[in-house]
């Protein structure tokens, strides 16, 4: 489903970031990539969004060579993937409901199906009652669970998270990693990048580790190890 | 496609609102801007106008001789009138009519009354009165035609070389006006253009981390961009409907008071006459600035 073959990713004049980076994940898989800040996994990701043209090497999403398309494809490549980041980013001029509204307005859904999703989903997640709360009245755990809404209410093939619980305190965090188990376990392929032990090694599944821009270990049940 | 351009439309009005600080200071600038174009156009018509008021007081005059009859100076006229396109004015003032336009103006000054009946005769001459359409250039031209040889056995004498310096002097100092005017209003709107384009850059970079956001979901570049234009045509709406009804009310209540300082200047008819084109600078101005500025800075976003 992903197909990540010899990927290097130099920043000019002579920052390596990825080397030589090659790795396969296929569908309904949990796939967790650890490293070191600054190891190469947020770089990792934008390769995978199309933000960043690898130097050397190809991405694939779905058979479609990320770095080839058309912006239209890539566009709606961009839409089967749900991305949640540590800063959360969501739309701090909108509200909860139109946070999640946006992503099924981006692709064109109508005004039905959206007023009947967008509730459903933020029952789902816990935000029923903050519906017309504009992100900066939620608190950090609040926000991250809207920013996962977002990515799940078009039902994605993929939900990649970067850092997700970096600014989550203990409680938050483990409802948030439940929350991606329970998603994977409805048959989604998750993608998570941590830098966090515990998650990791409670998480028991498989573990990509970079170091210094190289995959250093590619294990089916993994441990961090770093 | 519909339902996008309604959700665009929806998204941009929302956070018109939303934002109205942002929103309030980019119809402000954008009200300058259009107010400076629009006083540069007035600008331009009073000093066609002053301009016009002036080249009106200038002319040459051909005095003809004695003896030359009616129906000679009146041919002259008519063949002058068709070898020059520049002439605006042409008129014949017979020998009486001179005499009775000298008694009139100076009916009150016995010196001149007395000096009359003492020459006991019409002193004056018959002439032709011309006054052309520009540049002394033009006037000199009419000048070398009436003294040539054609013409020289009627004429007595054309009056160009003693009018000359002013002549020139006066369209000098029109035409610098002019460009000084033109000048300082195109320096004074560019500026306001700059300052509309750093405003609207302002709103749109609050919005920055949203727009990257945006791209990440997939948003097409269209649906990024359509509220933010969209936004930037509402504020040049706005600002347009304000400096309209500016103009209106101030060329209206003001017009009796220009008129003293500009006698047969009305701006409230020069507004009304020149109506389309005021709609179209103030518009252009307004929404075409509004949406150029919009859709140039979102683009350095959706590039990155």
């Amino acid at each position: 489903m992903i197909r990540f073959k010899n990927v290097t990713k130099i920043y000019s004049p002579n920052t390596i970031v990825l080397q030589d980076v090659s790795f396969e994940v296929e569908k309904g898989e949990f796939v967790s990539i650890v490293g070191k800040s600054g190891a190469g996994k947020t770089t990792l990701i934008r390769l995978l969004l199309g933000f960043e043209t690898p130097t050397s090497g190809e991405v694939y999403f779905q058979d479609i060579n990320v770095n080839e398309t058309s912006a239209q494809r890539l566009q709606e490549m961009r839409r089967k993937i749900g991305s949640i980041f540590q800063d959360y980013r969501l739309f701090y001029g909108k509200t909860v409901y139109e946070n999640v509204a946006y992503i099924l307005s981006v692709e064109g859904k109508e005004n039905e199906e959206i007023d009947r999703e967008v509730p459903k989903i933020l029952d789902i997640i816990g935000l029923s009652e903050k519906i017309n709360n504009f992100p900066n009245e939620l608190s950090g755990g609040e926000q991250q669970r809207l920013a996962i809404a977002r990515a799940l209410v078009n039902y994605p093939d993929v939900i990649v998270a970067d850092e997700p619980t970096g600014n989550l305190d203990p409680y938050n965090t483990y409802e948030v990693i439940s929350l991606l188990e329970k998603i994977n376990k409805a048959g989604k392929t998750v993608i998570l990048s941590t830098h966090d032990r515990e998650i990791i090694n409670k998480l028991g599944k498989r573990v990509i580790t970079i170091e210094n821009g190289k995959v250093v270990r590619d294990e089916k049940k993994g441990r961090f190890i770093i | 496609m519909l339902t996008n351009f309604k959700r665009i439309i929806k998204f941009a009005f929302t956070d018109f609102w939303r934002n109205k600080g942002i929103s309030l200071a980019a119809v402000f600038v954008l009200v300058i801007t259009i107010m400076l174009a629009t006083g540069l156009f007035f600008f331009q018509g009073i000093t066609k106008y002053l301009v016009s008021q002036v080249q009106d007081k200038i002319d040459i005059t051909a005095y003809f001789k004695e003896d030359a009859s009616e129906e000679d100076i009146l041919k002259i006229r008519d063949e002058i009138l068709k070898m020059s396109p520049d002439i605006k004015k042409i008129e014949y003032v017979s020998k009486e009519d001179a005499l009775k336009v000298f008694t009139e103006k100076h009916k009150d000054n016995s010196v001149f009354s007395k000096a009359l009946e003492e020459v006991g005769q019409n002193p004056f001459l018959p002439s032709l009165n011309i006054t052309t359409t520009g540049s002394a250039l033009q006037y000199e031209q009419i000048s070398n035609i009436l003294q040539t040889e054609d013409y020289s056995a009627f004429i007595d004498k054309v009056d160009f070389s003693q009018k000359k310096d002013t002549i020139e002097k006066v369209f000098a100092i029109t035409s610098n006006i002019n460009a000084f005017g033109l000048i300082l209003g195109v320096i004074l709107v560019i500026v306001a253009i700059l300052v509309v384009f750093n405003t609207i850059k302002l709103a749109v970079e609050s919005s920055k981390n949203e727009i990257s956001t945006m791209r990440i979901v997939g948003a097409s570049n269209w649906f990024i961009r359509g509220p933010f234009i969209t936004q930037g045509a509402i504020y040049g709406l706005i600002a347009f409907i304000i400096c309209f009804i500016f103009s209106i009310l101030s060329t209206y209540f003001l017009s009796s008071k220009i008129g003293v300082i500009l006698p047969g200047f009305n701006a409230f008819r020069y507004f009304l006459s020149n109506f389309w084109i005021f709609i179209l600078i103030q518009l252009g101005f307004g929404i075409g600035l509004g949406i150029a500025a919009s859709f140039i800075v979102v683009r350095k976003y959706l590039r990155i």
